[in-house]
């Protein structure tokens, strides 16, 4: 099996598409490991972008990561109850019939997977009875309204009960257990290298144009647009900063891009008396956290000129943000404008705060997450220096900086989210600290507002979407007014193809090779 | 000769112990696991679930405790990240990286004894002055930057060969090997020419000397004065005195091979052990870098013991410590 060599016969090829031939490949090159084939294991985005290939999950999502019927219609007769209606005929890829009865398995198996880092039940758990009304409709129950039910069913594959009942971790790798009712069926995982699959001749959603699909692990940037440019794949995700000018101007490729759901911020410690690493200039520590008070986070957010940082740190990948969320995202406010870069407003407002000559800060990043990560930190310590907030930088790798921003060793701290909504975002990230709720466990910065929560919990506890996005986008300005955390830029995410196809670039990042088409 | 090869065990044993606790000190203090595996929207209780689900709300000396019980009843623990037994994921990797490392092997030693050879020999012509000069090269590129020009050149601009992965496997005795095809050289030649190319060169390097000191030798001289020909001299005389240190070399470096074939595998994405390490440090999958790690020390002691063997065999005047006592 050679490569799918493309560039001698591209319009042989589609004309070979075009007339319906089925000896065709399509090879993607993904930029991150895939650790397992069992959807139910560890909620990473490089697995579920290999496993919804082959899975799907009850509720699908768009380009723009909202709900969408895919196997399932859906309708609220009260707040508490769920009552979704199978499509008819849906085959898995052993030839049955999907019925009620994979959906409650696929379900409640979350809650049986031991020995995983990170798993699914967090979506599962507001479910508290499921009821099968017959073989294509089951109600499910939650104990009070949860609007983003639907949000989180997105993430939940449905298995075979049959072929998962008694599966292991490497029963789904072997594919014994790995069927599904995706457009795609398991042909062969083969860790760390590729995952082989082969078109679900019946799948739901209509024929697709592709037989056979290989999903090559390639993790190192280089090496990733070597092997498009060479042929050897038909496209990339995560094309590398660095190479797409020079793909860019070349016309055997393609690139599509999108706005993704991916927020940059700052963290600031606003919680604690004492946050590390924020001293006098002269090393002492202050008498209070500066944070603390709403004027000096405004004016940190008033020294970031973000545009310059989307067009040259980010190289035009980057919108400058406001929201917790990007735009494409459910709860963005469109009304909430970034903050113009005014350091001459900003150093009045720090003066008027009580710090006219200013205070020192350490600014934590890791350095090999999000896009040109560190240049970023060390662009905006730049501009907070300017304002008369001296910053030193720290950057680490990711392994480390995730363990020590937990311990809450630092004052200020960048991290990035995506979340398909606005008040998920918030849940995690501003909420009052609250293992019992569930609430805050990202609060790094220790941001405290009962009045925020009250809303955030109040648009998650709408069932009706339209209700519910207006309270999100109300807890989101909310979150903007009161700088809970400083927005820096919004990722722009970019693939790039052969000529000859297209894909339809998801604001959520991912790959799925039912979304290429020829063009 | 036994007691030599039951005393190296007694060691590596000991070696295994300290490195195991290094290591498992060392991952603990980088961080925790589960703040990059944990699935961002999971609340309190669930992190805490997980920590404790792996055991990672255990004392340190207590996880290693119970590490070291399962390593001793032949289990290295499950991965984090993968769900699987640990030492099932580095055995599944092992044969692409042991593939690598000996068509590396093979490319050295085939390519870097004749050319040492003629640079021996020929040490004053152009000849061996360009081996001597390319042999630099091969020191100080780093790798990396080989492999990537490698690729940028037979790949992208010639489409000579298949910059990535590992082509077509068969079957051999149960082991995957990809040598046998045609798909699977052609994408095993330029990631085991990558990777041999420094130990290429330390082969011209040392076969160089090693031919230029013999030839200067009084039983060379002899030899010739004997009126034999060149080629028996260099054969039987020459040759068998050059290879000495040039197993030595090959044999250990055949351990560097497989530990450092890391940054080639990363390159051409070649999906062999030292990409799982690399995959594993990333998320702190400690079972897996624990198992990787004494696997390898295995491995390097056992080619030690080997390479001591080979040595004897050619050598009469080296004794194994033990042998004698």
């Amino acid at each position: 099996m050679g490569s799918f060599s493309w560039r001698p016969g591209v319009l042989a090829g589609l004309f070979f598409l075009a007339a319906g031939a089925a000896a065709a490949e399509l090879r993607i090159g993904l930029s991150a490991d895939v650790t397992t084939m069992d959807p139910h294991f560890v909620a990473a985005q490089p697995n579920l972008t290999a496993q919804q290939h082959v899975f799907d999950s009850l509720v699908r999502t768009d380009e723009r990561s909202r709900p969408v019927p895919g196997i399932a219609t859906w309708r609220t007769p009260d707040p508490l109850t769920w009552e979704f209606t199978l499509r008819k005929g849906v085959k898995f890829h052993d030839g049955s019939e999907l019925t009620t009865g994979d959906v409650v398995f696929s379900l409640e198996r979350p809650f049986t997977i031991t020995g995983s880092p990170g798993g699914f039940q967090t979506y599962v758990r507001p479910i508290v009875a499921k009821e099968i009304v017959d073989r294509y409709t089951v109600r499910l129950k939650t104990a009070a309204p949860y609007g983003a039910l639907l949000q989180d069913l997105a993430e939940v594959m449905i298995v075979s009960k049959q072929a998962a009942a008694k599966a292991t971790g490497e029963d789904f790798d072997k594919g014994r257990a790995a069927v599904g009712t995706g457009p795609y069926r398991l042909v062969r995982f083969a860790r760390g290298d590729r995952i082989e699959l082969a078109r679900h001749e019946e799948y739901w959603g209509g024929r697709l144009p592709w037989d056979r699909l290989t999903l090559l692990i390639l993790p190192a940037d280089p090496v990733r647009t070597a092997a498009l440019l060479s042929g050897q794949i038909d496209a990339i995700e995560h094309v590398p900063t660095a190479d797409i000018a020079r793909l860019r101007k070349n016309t055997a490729f393609r690139l599509e891009q999108t706005v993704s759901w991916r927020t940059i911020f700052l963290h600031v410690d606003q919680g604690r008396d004492r946050p590390p690493g924020v001293l006098s200039k002269a090393g002492k520590p202050l008498d209070r956290n500066p944070f603390k008070d709403l004027r000096v986070r405004q004016a940190m957010s008033k020294a970031i000129n973000r545009p310059a940082i989307a067009e040259r740190v980010m190289e035009g990948l980057a919108l400058p943000a406001a929201n917790v969320v990007s735009p494409s995202v459910f709860g963005h406010d469109p009304a909430v404008k970034p903050d113009a870069y005014d350091p001459g407003g900003a150093k009045k407002l720090l003066a008027e705060a009580g710090y006219p000559d200013g205070f020192a800060v350490t600014l934590a990043t890791p350095n090999n997450r999000y896009i040109n990560d560190e240049q970023v930190a060390q662009t905006v310590a730049q501009m907070f220096s300017r304002i008369g907030i001296a910053t030193k930088v720290e950057a680490m790798p990711l392994s480390v900086y995730f363990g020590r921003a937990r311990n809450k060793d630092f004052g200020v701290a960048l991290l990035g989210w995506g979340s398909r909504a606005a008040d998920l975002s918030l849940r995690s990230l501003t909420a009052i600290p609250d293992a019992e709720k569930g609430y805050g466990a990202w609060n790094w910065g220790g941001y405290a507002n009962p009045g925020l929560d009250e809303m955030v919990a109040q648009s998650l506890g709408t069932v009706d979407p339209v209700k519910r996005e207006a309270l999100a986008r109300g807890a989101s300005a909310l979150a903007a007014r009161e700088v809970a955390i400083i927005p820096l830029h919004y990722q722009v995410v970019t693939w790039a193809m052969r000529k000859g196809l297209t894909y339809s670039a998801r604001t959520d990042e991912f790959t799925f090779a039912h979304h290429f088409k020829p063009q | 000769m036994l007691s030599f090869a039951l005393r190296r065990l007694l060691q590596s044993v000991i070696v295994l112990l300290i490195m195991s606790g290094l290591v498992f000190a060392g991952v603990y203090a980088i961080g925790n696991p589960i703040d990059i595996l944990i699935n961002p929207q999971a609340d309190q209780a669930e992190i805490a679930a997980a920590t404790k689900a792996l055991g990672l709300d255990q004392p340190l000396w207590r996880q290693y405790w119970n590490f070291i019980a399962g390593a001793f009843a032949g289990d290295l623990g499950r991965s984090f990240a993968a769900n699987t037994p640990a030492a099932a994921l580095i055995f599944e990797r092992m044969p692409a990286t042991i593939e690598l490392a000996l068509a590396a092997m093979v490319m050295a030693v085939a390519l870097g004894i004749p050319l040492g050879l003629v640079a021996g020999l020929k040490a004053e012509s152009w000849i061996g002055r360009t081996i001597m000069a390319g042999s630099i090269l091969g020191f100080s590129l780093p790798t990396f930057w080989v492999g990537l020009m490698l690729i940028m050149v037979f790949s992208v601009w010639l489409g000579w060969l298949p910059p990535t992965g590992r082509g077509q496997v068969v079957m051999v005795l149960g082991l995957p090997v990809s040598f046998l095809t045609r798909d699977g050289l052609l994408h095993l030649f330029m990631p085991a020419l990558n990777l041999a190319l420094f130990q290429l060169s330390l082969l011209i390097r040392l076969t160089r000397a090693g031919t230029r000191e013999a030839l200067a030798q009084d039983y060379v001289r002899f030899a010739r004065a004997k009126g034999l020909s060149m080629s028996h001299v260099l054969r039987v005389h020459v040759l068998k005195n050059v290879l000495i240190p040039v197993v030595t070399v090959t044999g250990l470096e055949f351990g560097s091979l497989i530990a450092f074939a890391i940054v080639t595998e990363t390159i051409f994405a070649w999906p062999g052990m030292g990409k799982l390490l690399i995959d594993s440090i990333n998320v702190l999958d400690r079972p897996v870098i624990v198992a990787y790690l004494l696997i390898i020390v295995l491995l390097f002691v056992l080619i030690n013991l080997l390479v001591d063997l080979a040595y004897t065999a050619l050598d009469p005047r080296v004794r194994l410590a033990g042998r004698s006592t």
